[in-house]
């Protein structure tokens, strides 16, 4: 690129920014090529070789039956409690003035920047033996620590930032014009959010939605930590690829990771392409 | 009882900037009243007191007979049409205009009825089932009046309800508004900067500037007894000039003009003098002086003269050609001021725009 | 393609909407749902930090110095902050390049090439890991063939590094692109008019519009490389002093019930992070406010 620089005949720099950006473009592909496809390819390629008794074998297995359900369990709650209360948060920081709200802010960003292990330990240094909230639940005879709660918990933390960051931008887009509309009109506060923010935001809600389940889905340090992954109890799908690593079943291993990463892609694909759809549908 | 719309000393602040300084004015029912005045004059934040979109900091405010100070925008039931229309994206239309009737739970058909009576009234019949994005400005603008009036509101409250459109659109809305205005005769407040579409469309002018009114009159009276300079100068073009005052006349070097016998002898004072309110002779009388013709710009039936006093203060007036053609501007030529306002000028409220530093087209040499 | 997380991640949400009106309803609604607001965050935020701070310092710096005591401990901190700052720096590079290319270039492919840089926001971190495993693994072709050549991936510092890319990859593209769809191309036309070349042009008016973003979308990936925990545990081997991170080496404080240690190492953990991501919106602040 940097011969574009020198001074040539306007046809010879012409050529030189079309093989400029012929390399830039080779580059670009062949970075994310390498980096994100190529292990795609191996995992997959590693799986239909494995055969097809494989997955049998393992859809059949009660434990990775198990592992399934409570992951959809941990990812169900964690996207209804992030999807909920992460729009609260998102019209808190968009429509509401006061003091403090970059920090409030910043602390919705805070579970990007802390490692998923230090959320887990956390959790247990709250639940867990000597901690501040145990007494309060071991008296009441509630398991958090080793159980679901935990579990939900640590991976409501890690998720909390998708669906305010993407709410966020398209409420402050949005404006308040619609919505001071809609109440001259005579709609309440509450049919006003129904029946005018909501509709706008929902494509931005439901792809961090996505965002939140994939995330949930595979997360691994922090429910490692405040599980204690017990095979058939507290074994979610990830927990059950690390044991079947460790544990050289390579083949189930492979396919439960494969199964995982599908549906997160699938999912994110799919709300994308119906918003592009509907935008079309929309004349914008 | 009183109709229309009052407001009584409304007062708003934002943070330290005084939005609103004790504003108080009446809105007759069935007419069309414009609140007048520059961008940051207050008058946007007056309307959406009035709608309950802001809360007054003081003040109270009537529409059609109830106190509405307190109540809830939703139930105050007044049409509101906003400068960037405020269409709902995600709905159609019909969907739009039906919008005020359905979150008051109204039946299915008088809604349907109710709705197509509207679509048909703003002309946008053919378009009911597109979306905002798929219309014109200026439909939209007609879609977000349809809306506004479908629930029956009281009153209509517009803000800039034409000042997102260009200017031919605008005119053309303009002149449509007010015969949808003669048609239903739904008391309107219109909120605008635009002088011309003030004083067009309304039958009561308040004007506003810095928070405060400045003059509340008929347009004829806000035009030709301005009760402040600040309304001298910014309802329609004038001409400023700086004298003194000596028995009931503004003297600036030989020259003077006469209007300020309610000025005491020894005064500062600003004369404005409308463009169209100078006549020109080659004869000297009792009430004219000399003036130079600088430059001439013939805009076709019409003519543009830049005028150089003695004392050198430019003065711009406007002339029909055929008046002109009976003077001859190689000789001595002589002005004669009609009408001029005359106001203390140590006083406050110094007018916004004057002709002198007005964008001049191509100047055509005087002959 | 949709911006990625990342990308609002850091918008500050202020802006011009004026403040919403009134009514005493309305007022005591809005008082509701900032209470809400802040308990959600306060509880599950803050609240299980502080508890890490204060269990990790709570008597000082007895339980970082007890732990940085143990074998592989510094090796472990400087082990995971080379490879992030390898991470920031080759995705800030590299980052940059795809977002140019996928905003300023038409071509086949673009709309799939977009959709592939979200990747690894759907691919959970430990299936990236058993990926790399099963493309690099000693067990697969490619391993074989480039252990005879002497390169180690996996259970080797290379595959750690490869991990932390994948997973970071999208945080600078999605973090740059906005920056310079928001930068008229015109400028770009303008610079080339007046004879620069192409990149000199790129280096005198693109690069200094979006010099703010990169550094944002870097740190943002060094904050992120610095926490990884499910892409490289399994990647690494986790052998101490050699291919151990710093998360991992928390995790087996925690597992070891030494959670003072644990807490201590967190805390050192998450305060550098912390410290990148307040400069982080900062950086992109500063781009918000000079608009």
């Amino acid at each position: 690129m940097s011969q574009a620089d020198a001074p040539g005949t306007p046809r010879g720099a012409i050529e030189c920014v079309r093989w400029a950006r012929i390399a830039l473009l080779a580059v670009a592909f062949g970075y994310v090529g390498i980096l994100l496809i190529a292990p795609l390819a191996g995992i997959a390629w590693t799986v239909v070789k494995g055969g097809f008794h494989v997955a049998t074998e393992t859809f059949r297995a009660p434990d990775v039956r198990h592992a399934y359900l409570l992951t959809g369990v941990i990812t169900v709650l964690t996207v209804v409690v992030t999807g909920l209360l992460g729009v609260v948060v998102a019209m808190v920081l968009v429509r509401d003035r006061f003091v403090g709200r970059r920090i409030v802010s910043a602390v919705v960003d805070l579970p990007l920047a802390v490692s998923p292990v230090i959320v887990g330990l956390a959790a247990v240094l709250l639940f867990g033996r000597g901690g501040w909230f145990q007494a309060l639940f071991a008296t009441r005879g509630i398991q958090i620590l080793f159980a679901l709660p935990s579990m939900v918990l640590v991976t409501i933390f890690i998720c909390i930032p998708f669906v305010v960051r993407e709410v966020g931008p398209v409420l402050q887009e949005l404006g308040t014009e619609e919505e001071d509309a809609a109440r001259t009109l005579g709609a309440s506060p509450v049919q006003t959010f129904f029946r005018v923010t909501l509709p706008n935001i929902r494509w931005g809600l439901l792809y961090g939605v996505a965002l939140s389940a994939a995330r949930a889905m595979g997360e691994i340090g922090a429910v490692l930590i405040v599980s204690g992954a017990l095979q058939g109890k507290t074994e979610t799908a990830t927990l059950y690829i690390f044991r079947a690593l460790e544990e050289r079943q390579d083949a189930s291993a492979y396919l439960v990771a494969l199964t995982l990463a599908g549906t997160s892609i699938v999912l994110l694909a799919a709300i994308e392409l119906f918003k592009r759809r509907r935008i079309k549908e929309m004349g914008r | 009882m009183r109709q229309g719309i009052v407001v009584e000393d409304l007062d708003k602040r934002f943070g330290q900037f005084q939005a609103v300084d004790d504003v108080s004015f009446e809105a007759a029912d069935g007419q069309i009243t414009t609140l007048l005045g520059p961008s940051g004059s207050g008058k946007s934040t007056v309307l959406r007191m009035i709608a309950g979109l802001e809360r007054p900091d003081r003040g109270r405010i009537w529409v059609a007979g109830d106190e509405l100070t307190n109540t809830a925008v939703q139930e105050r039931r007044l049409g509101f049409v906003f400068q960037h229309y405020a269409l709902f994206r995600h709905m159609t239309v019909r969907q739009n205009v039906a919008f005020g009737l359905s979150v008051r739970h109204e039946p299915k058909p008088s809604q349907q009825a109710r709705v197509d009576e509207l679509l048909e009234l703003v002309g946008l019949a053919p378009f009911a089932d597109r979306y905002p994005d798929q219309l014109s400005g200026g439909q939209r603008q007609r879609v977000a009046l349809a809306r506004a009036l479908a629930p029956h509101p009281k009153v209509l409250l517009l803000d800039e309800p034409f000042g997102a459109l260009d200017a031919r659109v605008r005119q053309e809305l303009r002149r449509w508004l007010d015969n949808l205005h003669r048609e239903l005769g739904v008391t309107s407040l219109l909120v605008t900067h635009d002088q011309e579409e003030a004083l067009e469309l309304a039958n009561r002018v308040v004007v506003m500037n810095a928070g405060h009114i400045e003059q509340i009159g008929t347009p004829d009276e806000i035009y030709n007894q301005p009760a402040t300079p600040f309304v001298a100068g910014f309802v329609g073009a004038a001409n400023v000039l700086t004298g003194w005052v000596w028995e009931g006349h503004v003297h600036f070097g030989r020259s003077a003009v006469k209007g300020a016998y309610h000025l005491e002898d020894g005064l500062p004072a600003k004369a404005y003098v409308r463009p169209h309110d100078i006549r020109l002779t080659n004869t000297e009388s009792e009430t004219s002086f000399g003036v130079t013709v600088d430059r001439r710009t013939n805009m076709g039936w019409e003519s543009k003269l830049h005028l150089r006093l003695a004392d050198g203060q430019i003065l711009i007036a406007q002339l029909p050609n055929d008046e002109l053609a009976e003077v001859s501007l190689a000789r001595l030529v002589f002005a004669e001021l009609r009408y001029a306002k005359v106001f203390r000028s140590d006083g406050e409220g110094e007018p916004r725009a004057d002709l002198s530093t007005a964008e001049f087209p191509a100047a055509v040499p005087g002959t | 393609m949709s911006a990625g997380i990342q990308t609002e991640a850091i918008r500050p949400s202020q802006g011009v909407s004026r403040p919403t009106p009134t009514g005493s309803a309305a007022g005591l609604g809005r008082l509701g749902l900032r209470g809400i607001a802040l308990l959600y965050l306060g509880l599950m935020v803050l609240l299980p930090l502080t508890a890490v701070v204060v269990k990790g310092f709570g008597d000082g710096l007895a339980a970082l110095r007890s732990a940085l005591a143990a074998p592989g401990a510094v090796a472990a901190i400087r082990l995971t902050l080379l490879s992030s700052l390898g991470t920031a720096i080759i995705n800030g590079v590299l980052g940059t390049l795809l977002a140019y290319v996928l905003v300023r270039f038409r071509f086949p492919g673009r709309g799939l090439l977009s959709g592939i840089v979200d990747l690894p926001f759907a691919i959970p971190t430990l299936v990236t890991g058993v990926m790399l495993v099963a493309l690099y693994g000693p067990s697969s072709p490619v391993g074989r063939v480039l252990g005879r050549h002497g390169i180690h991936i996996v259970f080797a510092p290379l595959g750690i590094l490869l991990a932390l890319l994948f997973v970071t990859l999208p945080l600078v593209v999605r973090t740059v692109e906005p920056v310079l769809l928001e930068l008229d191309p015109a400028e770009e036309d303008a610079a080339r008019v007046l004879g620069a070349g192409a990149w000199t042009t790129f280096r005198r008016v693109v690069l200094p519009a979006i010099r703010p973003a990169i550094a944002a979308g870097a740190l943002l990936t060094f904050a992120r490389a610095l926490g990884e925990f499910g892409a490289v545990v399994i990647v690494s081997g986790n052998l101490t002093g050699q291919t151990l991170t710093a998360p991992v080496f928390i995790f087996q404080l925690t597992s070891q019930f030494r959670p003072e240690q644990a807490a201590a190492v967190a805390t050192l953990l998450f305060a550098i992070s912390f410290v990148l991501v307040l400069v982080t919106e900062r950086l992109v602040n500063r781009r918000e406010e000079a608009r």
